[in-house]
């Protein structure tokens, strides 16, 4: 039985709370940092980093954090972790992956998806769970990141992970640059809803014939 | 140097704008941007947010955080003098700086415009975890190409703060449109919002290369 738990705290994190396509959260970075497939894995896993850290250490301490004053707690421990990730990519990865990723490594500190996970889980859950919790939605963001930025790098380069896709193909830059990624995250969330109502709309009728 | 400010404004409202070209402060954006009345109140109180954090995050980090004579706490503890702080206390100090200064606005605002107060709700205190306004702090100090100085930082974070405006207007008028048409049923909301940014930042697009 808990066991059976546990994977649950883990796997909802990937379909159920997807946080880009469910919950909506984190747009900025997840727009911004899928030009190729490459930034968005290193992204993804910076984030993944921050977000099971933090869970892990903010349920640790949450019987000693008053209510008043939890956000500023939150972000502190948000922060230093963001700090460590930091100094930890600069030293170990390569310096135009970090060049490209730029602001936007820093900027982990007020993504919404860290923020909420601390609020609402970790604040009231048990430090394993938490972990669990903070992996899955770290998954099910790194696994969203790669989804849009294979669509976008395969569209607007030509290329996935570096490799040409194919000879004949005129690249549409255009999918690399602002405007592109607005239109595929809008297209997939629009199929991700469209396969919401179907879903509902094939329960529905099941209901209807039971009656 | 009037030139030069006017350059930077136009820079940072049309080219490089924040929410269109950087993808910066986007929840806020789609959150707020049903009305056009919520919208001018949350652009305004973003931009006050940024030029003050601007402000002080730009004295924060040149006499903080940076290495050298000018370091205030070097002259307490003189190790600092050769290393800084802006390896380790950068996060965390900007995003205090703004946190306080986003607290203040709200104190103003709930005594001064209640009406407005209950209408940015939520999305008042997520100013705190808005990336736009520690995106523009970044920007202007430690990923800046070049040094500014503090005249050329604060109009930095004013003009952003107003590119974020026109931004939420535009979209505002859109969306206030968007309402009244038939739109496919998996569309609705969001999806659509997504789309016609889409197109505005395609439209913004014929800026770039207008200012260096």
């Amino acid at each position: 039985m808990a066991e059976q738990n546990n994977l649950k705290e883990f796997t909802k994190g990937i379909f159920q709370y997807n946080p880009l396509f469910v919950l909506v959260l984190g747009i900025c970075p997840s727009l911004a940092v899928t030009t190729s497939v490459k930034n968005g894995l290193a992204m993804g896993g910076a984030a993944t980093f921050v977000l099971v850290c933090s869970n892990f250490i903010i349920s640790i301490v949450r019987s000693f954090i008053p209510r008043e004053i939890r956000i500023p707690c939150f972000i502190v421990v948000i922060a230093a972790f963001v700090t460590m990730v930091e100094l930890l990519m600069r030293a170990y990865l390569p310096p135009e992956l970090n060049a490209s990723l730029g602001i936007f490594i820093p900027l982990i500190v007020v993504n919404c998806i860290i923020m909420y996970r601390a609020e609402s889980f970790a604040y009231k859950n048990k430090p394993f769970a938490s972990v669990l919790d903070g992996a899955g939605l770290g998954l099910g963001w790194t696994l969203s990141l790669c989804l849009v930025s294979s669509i976008r790098e395969i569209a607007g380069s030509g290329t996935l992970f570096g490799l040409k896709v194919s000879e004949s193909y005129q690249p549409a830059s255009v999918m690399i640059m602002a405007p592109g990624a607005f239109i595929v995250l809008g297209l997939l969330l629009g199929f991700f809803n469209w396969r919401k109502l179907r879903k509902s709309e094939k329960s529905m009728k099941a209901v209807m014939k039971n009656d | 140097m009037i030139k030069e400010i006017a350059l930077i404004i136009v820079s940072v409202v049309f080219v490089n704008n924040f929410v269109l070209a950087k993808f910066l402060g986007l929840c806020p954006f789609l959150g707020v941007s049903q009305k056009t009345s919520s919208a001018i109140g949350m652009g305004a109180a973003v931009t006050f947010v940024m030029t003050l954090s601007s402000a002080i995050t730009w004295i924060v980090y040149n006499f903080v955080l940076l290495p050298g004579d000018a370091n205030i706490i070097a002259k307490i503890f003189p190790s600092i003098r050769e290393l800084g702080l802006i390896e380790v206390l950068k996060t965390i100090s900007y995003i205090l700086v703004i946190a306080t200064l986003v607290q203040l606005v709200e104190m103003m605002l709930r005594k001064m415009v209640p009406a407005l107060y209950e209408s940015l709700g939520i999305y008042l205190p997520l100013i705190t975890t808005n990336c736009a306004v520690l995106g523009v702090a970044l920007l202007n100090t430690t990923d800046s190409p070049k040094h500014l100085g503090f005249l050329q930082a604060t109009v930095q974070g004013f003009g952003a703060g107003i590119g974020f405006m026109v931004a939420m207007l535009l979209m505002s008028g859109i969306r206030e449109r968007l309402a009244l048409v038939n739109i496919p049923p998996s569309l609705r909301g969001v999806p659509i919002a997504f789309i016609c940014t889409g197109l505005m930042a395609l439209a913004f697009l014929g800026f770039s290369g207008m200012v260096q």
